[in-house]
């Protein structure tokens, strides 16, 4: 009864990749950073579903895509809680928490609009540090600034 | 640390450093030594900086190496648009070490990572000076006999002085105690302090400038651009409140020198100057001993 009651509130698929538990603010964030707005597969999302673990969560189920790491670090950047579910003919094929990375490569540009990223033909790179109330900050690998949550641009 | 470059003073570890001021006194006795065998320094200054330059340019001909490069972009292929990972590949095929100065952040470290030859830093933009932050440690040493255990006041801009971030950084390995001085616009940034908390010392903040002073070994003044203040109503308010006179420095301690990254404009009284406690001319001369141990360490020869 539980579960048929969820499947009416977003619809099942039959393969490809459910984003669970983001939080509710930052499902708009991770769809963009996705660019769901630019596939061709069908796109299912819910905002302020209710979640025992978490007050309001989003989810959005993508169908025939799967993920690489590379994509799942970056889902992790705004929505450090998500879990990816792999789903292969109705069956949850895998799924694995999201896990903020120690270092990003190519994924966020540099807030410094006078680091070299910004200047030259150079991949980002960033070591990943939480400050003392747990948020998100970018070290610049090369210009040494830190780029806040807030300020994160994604490619 | 033969064939390694050096971006950010973070590049290295305190032995290291220590190592390099030992090997910079020996350079101080006996300047001109013909290490390097008419070896080829390219020096790429492109944004022009006469003081670190010539600091430089001085520091390699004393090693008997030959300088080439140039003095500011203009002139250069970089003015046509060319990359500056092609101008670095260009230059590491005539010399055997880069000395760098650049406009853009990061600069040096992109340069280090597509470079087949090791590159010093002379300054990236706002970032990282390493040399600077060496013959800064210099001095302090050689004025105050130790590194360890000091009082060491900052005054003025700290919020966008680079060298005073790579100090502060530096200094956080010698058990320092910070004094910090700066109007509340200019307060050091919470990344350099997170060196400071790190290291587990203590540091104290002040606008007023006056009582710290008897307290300290070293007084690092640095001048407070006009152009860091959006409304000049508040640079106004604040540009006479951290300028040293000599006065000042009669409660001083007997040991304490006055250090200043140069140029000054008129954050240090001129009546300062013939104090014995003023210390930044000879500070500058500093780093001409400083950066020949630092070229013969990368080049193997010392
Ligand atoms: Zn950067």
């Amino acid at each position: 009864m539980n579960n048929k009651r969820k499947e009416l509130i977003v619809s099942a698929i039959s393969n490809g990749t459910v984003i669970d538990h983001i939080p509710a603010e930052n499902v708009y964030q991770v769809f963009k950073m996705l660019k769901l707005d630019k596939t061709s597969h069908q796109v299912y999302f819910g905002t302020n579903l209710e979640s025992k673990k978490y007050g309001r969560k989003g989810i959005i189920k993508i169908s025939d895509t799967y993920f690489q790491d590379e994509v799942i670090n970056k889902i992790a950047l705004v929505a450090p809680t998500a879990t990816l579910i792999e789903i292969r003919d109705y069956e949850v094929y895998s799924k694995v928490s999201v896990s903020i990375p120690t270092s990003i490569e190519g994924i966020v540009k540099c807030f410094n609009p006078n680091c070299v990223t910004n200047k030259e033909e150079v991949t980002t790179k960033f070591e990943v540090l939480t400050d003392e109330t747990g948020k998100l900050k970018l070290a610049c690998h090369y210009c040494e600034k830190i780029t806040n949550k807030n300020n994160m641009v994604f490619f | 640390m033969k064939n390694r470059s050096l971006v950010s003073i973070n590049d290295y570890s305190k032995e290291e450093i220590i190592r390099i001021l030992d090997l910079a006194e020996e350079f101080e006795k006996q300047p001109l030594q013909n290490l390097l065998g008419g070896r080829v320094v390219a020096s790429l200054f492109f944004e022009p900086s006469t003081r670190t330059r010539l600091s430089f340019e001085t520091a390699i001909q004393q090693l008997g190496g030959n300088v080439i490069g140039f003095a500011s972009a203009a002139s250069t292929s970089v003015s046509k648009g060319e990359s500056l990972k092609d101008t670095i590949l260009m230059v590491a095929n005539y010399s055997n070490l880069i000395v760098m100065r650049h406009p853009v952040e990061g600069s040096a470290r992109y340069a280090s990572e597509v470079s087949s030859v090791p590159i010093i830093n002379a300054g990236d933009g706002a970032n990282q000076h390493p040399t600077q932050c060496l013959l800064d440690l210099y001095s302090i040493r050689k004025t105050q006999g130790t590194l360890d255990n000091l009082e060491v006041t900052f005054v003025g801009d700290l919020k966008y002085g680079r060298t005073v971030h790579s100090l502060v950084i530096a200094l956080s390995q010698f058990n320092t105690k910070f004094h910090l001085v700066s109007p509340e616009e200019l307060k050091l940034p919470s990344a350099v302090k997170r060196h400071i908390k790190e290291a587990k010392l203590s540091y104290e903040q002040y606008t007023d400038f006056t009582d710290v002073i008897p307290k300290s070994d070293i007084i690092y003044m640095t001048r407070i651009q006009r152009e860091r203040f959006p409304d000049p109503l508040e640079y106004e308010k604040v540009k006479n409140a951290y300028i040293l006179e000599n006065a000042m420095l009669d409660n001083s301690k007997d040991n304490v020198r006055i250090l200043h990254p140069l140029p000054r404009v008129n954050e240090i009284s001129t009546d300062v100057d013939q104090n014995p406690k003023a210390y930044y001319f000879q500070q500058a001369l500093n780093g001409v001993f400083v950066r020949q141990a630092l070229i013969a360490t990368i080049m193997g020869v010392k």
